[in-house]
């Protein structure tokens, strides 16, 4: 029972209700529903990408070409509006979702069976992914005048209240923790990554689980590279330029160890809210800009010393239970 | 060893023709086409193809020149030497480039001139040593008053306006700011106080947010200049996207095809921008008087075709004119041109 109060999870969230609390009482307006839905929307890809990011982690990967791979499928999915505009949506939308999974199976192959380390493939294949996008534009971009109006509206609908960024976010949110916490295939990520001897000793496919992993953070990718080219209106080479940092950095606030093998779902989530409360906090705070870029790297830095400061788990263990019972021992 | 030492000297005999080929082969096309290369910050951007599209027109009119519009994927300095050096190892008679950083392309700049070729910079100055003039679109002060002008226009000089601006360490924004707040102390804008600055760092996603701040910490807020195109773009949207259109206007400068949405809802009554297929037509037409051996000296005029002369300044300084301003009007005819 006392495990679960002396969480990372669990004092991230309580860092974070107190600094929205303090934020509320400088400037009222922040803690009102209207900012809040804003800064949960505008964070949704943060949120999604940050998930993604974790499974690869988990193997002890690395993907840096998340952010790069969201520029080129979402520019994939702004030409499908922009020449088939009769396209329904769902099909530009899924462009967008194959063509993240298809560049991020080429991640997957190389790492898995050319067993080249993941932040040199993912380093080149990024570089690559954008010179893609100039490739095919010749240099031009897609502008908002040019996308198809249903496109751009969906990620500004509502429903139920909620925008449907955040309705996404939610949907693949629990597709996570269920995959992740009751699958086997969703354990075998942290077998692979916490011990990589004893998961093969137990019939873990190595490969086959780094190769899945590189293939779902595409194919999220994909999916925000949509959700993003439609938010800001506008599709070129350089969006999301330097993404993947605050997708990482989101990873290790939320407790993903870099190691692999250890990270949760909700740790991944809080993560990338306490980014994303920064990000909007600063501007509704009005701080200088001199000061922005410092709060946030130290708030960043604390963080992770909090996070490397907190009690190590006993083991890397491959079921949830045999965890429990670890946490129980110690 | 008979035989390597023979094909060697067949292969230098080799290298030797075909570094001698194609100046051969080239000079009498050369005697007849001048050939200038415009090299500008990177690929992949509208504004500079539409630059390049002014300059084939000037090409065109002024007969006997060949453009050669490059530049390099990504906006370095670096990268844009490589670029400019291959373009002295092709010879070719002048160069125009927007320079991606002012004292690194120094040496380069010197390299080329020593070698005959005539270099100018526009849109983004090369330091005065390494070059020959520079052509700038409009004056740090024209720039910073007509955007003033703009929404003081809109909103009939009523209400509290902010600025949204790239990032803080960037000299032209800070300038045009500069420019902005002396023509805010003209007393027809004393109902209309500049209330904060903020940057969007010329990312999408961060002016957005930026701009949702301004309106949520400025709830009085009637107006936003935005002197960065990323900036402009983002803002509109935010105005569109949070329901503030008719509450808050933006200004600032912006490429038509990218603003053309947004004026045409109402986010955005006016903006400005120097006409780039102007921008690239005249400098084309300085780069031709220079070419022609016409002096450059401060006082002396250039050519700048249709658009009429400029007079060299201080440093080889010159300037193109005022602002273009764009509305409802003829937005929709520029935004198929940039």
């Amino acid at each position: 029972m006392s495990a679960v109060w002396k969480s990372r999870e669990f004092l991230l969230a309580v860092a974070l209700a107190l600094a929205v609390a303090v934020i509320g009482l400088y400037q009222p307006v922040f803690v009102e529903w209207e900012n809040l839905s804003d800064m949960l929307t505008e964070t949704s890809v943060l949120f999604m990408m940050a998930l993604a990011q974790m499974v690869v982690i988990l193997t002890r990967g690395i993907d840096l070409s998340v952010a790069a791979n969201l520029a080129l499928s979402g520019f994939l999915a702004a030409l499908v509006s922009q020449y088939y505009p009769d396209v329904p949506l769902v099909l530009m939308i899924l462009a967008g979702v194959l063509s993240g999974l298809v560049l991020g199976m080429i991640n997957g192959a190389l790492v898995a069976a050319l067993g080249i380390p993941s932040i040199v493939v993912t380093l080149g294949t990024l570089a690559v992914y954008r010179g893609m996008i100039i490739i095919i534009a010749g240099g031009d971009q897609v502008n908002a005048s040019e996308m198809g109006v249903s496109f751009q509206a969906f990620p500004k609908d509502s429903f139920l209240g909620l925008t449907t960024p955040i309705w996404i976010t939610i949907a693949v949110s629990v597709l996570f923790w269920v995959f992740l916490n009751f699958a086997r295939t969703g354990r075998g990520f942290y077998a692979v990554g916490g011990n990589p001897v004893a998961a093969r000793y137990c019939g873990i496919n190595q490969g086959k689980q780094e190769f899945l992993a590189y293939s779902i953070s595409g194919a999220v990718s994909g999916l925000c590279g949509y959700l993003w080219v439609a938010r800001y209106g506008v599709a070129y080479s350089e969006i999301a330029n330097g993404y993947e940092l605050t997708v990482i950095a989101a990873c290790v606030i939320g407790g993903v160890s870099i190691g692999g093998g250890v990270g949760t779902v909700p740790g991944a989530l809080l993560g990338a809210l306490f980014l994303g409360i920064v990000n909007t906090a600063l501007p509704v705070l009005q701080i200088t800009p001199f000061w922005q870029m410092a709060i946030s790297g130290a708030v960043i830095l604390a963080a992770v010393v909090i996070n490397a400061r907190a009690e190590r788990r006993p083991d890397k263990l491959i079921l949830p239970e045999a965890r429990r019972l670890g946490r129980q021992r110690s | 060893m008979r035989t390597t030492r023979r094909t060697v000297f067949k292969l230098g005999a080799g290298a030797a023709f075909a570094v001698a080929a194609p100046a051969i082969l080239t000079q009498k096309a050369r005697a007849a086409d001048k050939r200038i290369a415009m090299i500008v910050k990177n690929l992949g951007n509208s504004y500079f193809d539409a630059c390049a599209k002014g300059a084939k027109n000037a090409a065109k009119e002024i007969g006997g020149i060949e453009i050669i519009y490059t530049a390099s994927a990504k906006p370095t300095a670096e990268d844009q030497i490589a670029v400019i050096d291959a373009q002295i190892a092709q010879h070719v008679d002048g160069i125009i480039v927007s320079a991606n950083d002012a004292n690194a392309l120094v040496p380069v700049g010197k390299k080329a001139m020593q070698r005959g070729i005539k270099v100018m910079s526009f849109d983004s100055a090369i330091a005065p040593e390494g070059r020959i003039v520079h052509l700038s679109a409009s004056s740090t002060p024209l720039i910073g008053a007509k955007q003033v002008q703009m929404i003081g226009k809109t909103l009939n000089y009523k209400g509290e306006v902010a600025i949204l601006s790239a990032a803080s360490t960037m000299t032209n924004q800070n300038s045009w700011i500069a420019a902005m707040k002396e023509e805010w102390k003209d007393p027809k804008y004393k109902d209309m106080p500049l209330v904060a600055t903020v940057y969007g760092d010329d990312q999408d996603d961060k002016s957005y947010r930026e701009m949702q701040g301004l309106v949520k910490a400025h709830p009085n807020l009637k107006g936003v200049i935005s002197p960065t195109t990323i900036g402009i773009r983002a803002g509109a949207k935010a105005i569109v996207d949070g329901g503030l259109v008719g509450k808050v206007f933006i200004t600032g400068l912006g490429l038509p095809s990218e603003m053309k949405d947004y004026v045409l809802k109402g986010a955005c009554d006016t903006f400005a921008i120097w006409n780039p297929v102007d921008y690239g037509y005249s400098s084309t037409y300085i780069m031709n008087d220079i070419l022609a051996g016409k002096p450059t000296t401060e006082g002396s005029k250039l050519s700048m075709g249709k658009k009429g002369e400029t007079t060299v300044g201080k440093d080889g300084e010159c300037i193109m004119g005022e602002p273009f301003v764009f509305d409802k009007s003829n937005v929709e005819e520029y935004a198929k041109i940039f």
